[in-house]
């Protein structure tokens, strides 16, 4: 028997499900999700087995590039990311922590130079103890998981 | 190594360092060399700090090498609102090399990054001081006559101290046992203790300098600055639990030495210094033959 679907299904595009409810915004945020113009539903603190607490995003006719599907990983290792078409998951894109970022994420150290001038940022990705440490390569100083602030 | 920046401690490896240490010793023996008769090294000194300044200057002026740049920014055009990319692409046209002291953490590797000249990292904020390690090393080995299974007290503030954090990972490469004695606010950080746990490197915390520094190589002592308390009472409390004064050293090892970054306040008393263990105005002497020995290998002429 099949459950009653507490957000939309969408014919085609992405759902990125298994999302921890406390990093629903900032996945909105990073993918710029106000900039698609195609339908969108977004489902949050619904139930979950694993999490108590879980949000869903679903975007119709849209398809996640590499970087998007990196940049997800960062904030939430543990979400999936599903393409639908023609209602059926078609495939589950896994998730996986580029060794390097740039450009998007702020430094959290307010001396860094990246803070001061114009300069793209540089991060290189650990992970201890299951959470994400982003080491900046100019001041050095880490930013963890929970302190990740997308630059806009 | 010719060209390659000194930026960060984890720039160079141990071979390197080595081959800087050697070659500070030959300029030891004989400082006399003009090596650099021909060059032009860029001294840009974003903050004030004299005694780092004149030490490179020194180095430069005993090799013969011509100075240009300032030691604070108020009269330069850093003060007109310049970018310090903008600095550096203009003075990496005038100078062979930059020697740069900043504030802001991670422009050293920044400057790097758009200068098609070598940069020393004179300082960055809290972040790296990779000079002052070199020096340390030079001094440690030419005291203790190798790096190996040393015991090392380090005395201080040790929670924000950059050079006690270079000196730790420097000298975890050569089997050592470290002895962190610091107000247990001042305790050194878990990322390097666990660094240490990681390499299998044995360490002890002490709340006060006792009888352990009878079986201590090296003390490294750093000042524990008055700023970092929150409560001027706590300071007051703290201050004088870490003070190296003359009749503590009774006992100790013959081959200990005293060591600090200076500038002292009262950190190590005065009566010490006349105590042939006393070693940091050589070791503030040694800085100027591992500055001359770096500058020489990443110009090539050396």
């Amino acid at each position: 028997m099949k459950s009653e679907l507490k957000v939309k299904a969408i014919e085609k595009g992405t759902v990125i499900d298994h999302i921890q409810a406390s990093s629903l915004y900032k996945i909105m945020s990073i993918i710029e999700i106000e900039k698609l113009d195609t339908q969108i539903f977004i489902g949050n603190n619904l139930d979950s087995k694993k999490y108590g607490k879980k949000a869903i995003i679903k975007i119709a006719d849209k398809f996640p590039s590499m970087e998007d599907v990196n940049k997800i990983a960062l904030i939430d290792p543990n979400a999936v990311i599903n393409i639908i078409r023609d209602y059926q998951v078609v495939e589950k894109k896994k998730v996986e922590l580029p060794e390097t970022v740039s450009t998007f994420i702020k430094c959290i150290n307010p001396k860094c130079i990246t803070n001061h001038e114009k300069v793209e940022t540089k991060f290189s990705v650990h992970v201890k103890d299951g959470k994400v440490n982003l080491k900046c390569y100019y001041c050095e100083k880490t930013t963890g998981q929970d302190n990740i602030e997308v630059i806009r | 190594m010719k060209n390659k920046s000194l930026v960060s401690i984890n720039d160079y490896s141990k071979e390197d360092y080595f081959k800087i240490l050697d070659l500070a010793e030959e300029f030891q023996k004989n400082p006399k060399q003009k090596l650099l008769e021909n060059h032009v090294i860029a001294s840009l000194f974003f903050e004030p700090s004299t005694r780092t300044r004149l030490s490179f200057e020194t180095a430069i002026q005993r090799l013969g090498g011509k100075v240009i740049g300032f030691s604070e920014s108020g009269s330069t055009s850093v003060s007109k609102g310049e970018s310090l990319k903008d600095t550096i692409l203009t003075v990496s046209r005038y100078a062979d090399l930059i020697v740069m002291r900043h504030p802001v953490e991670g422009s050293a590797r920044y400057a790097s990054v758009v200068s098609d000249k070598p940069i020393i990292n004179a300082g960055d904020g809290s972040n790296q001081h990779p000079t002052q390690c070199l020096l340390d090393l030079y001094s440690i080995r030419k005291t203790q006559g190798s790096l190996e299974n040393l015991n090392l007290f380090l005395v201080g503030d040790l929670k924000y101290g950059r050079t006690v954090h270079s000196l730790l990972i420097a000298m975890s490469e050569f089997n050592p046992v470290f002895n962190f004695v610091s107000p247990p606010s001042l305790r050194m950080p878990q990322e390097y203790k666990d660094f240490l746990d990681k390499k299998g490197i044995k360490y002890y915390e002490h709340n006060e300098i006792n009888d352990n520094i009878k079986h201590a190589d090296i003390i490294y002592v750093t000042r524990v600055q008055r700023e970092r308390f929150s409560d001027p009472m706590d300071y007051e409390k703290v201050k004088n639990a870490y003070v190296i004064k003359n009749k503590m050293l009774e006992g100790t090892k013959d081959n200990l030495k005293i060591l600090h970054p200076l500038p002292r306040v009262n950190e190590i008393d005065t009566d010490v210094d006349t105590n042939p263990k006393a070693y940091y105005f050589d070791q503030a002497e040694n800085g100027v033959y591992a500055r001359m020995a770096l500058m020489c290998i990443i110009l090539g002429v050396k």
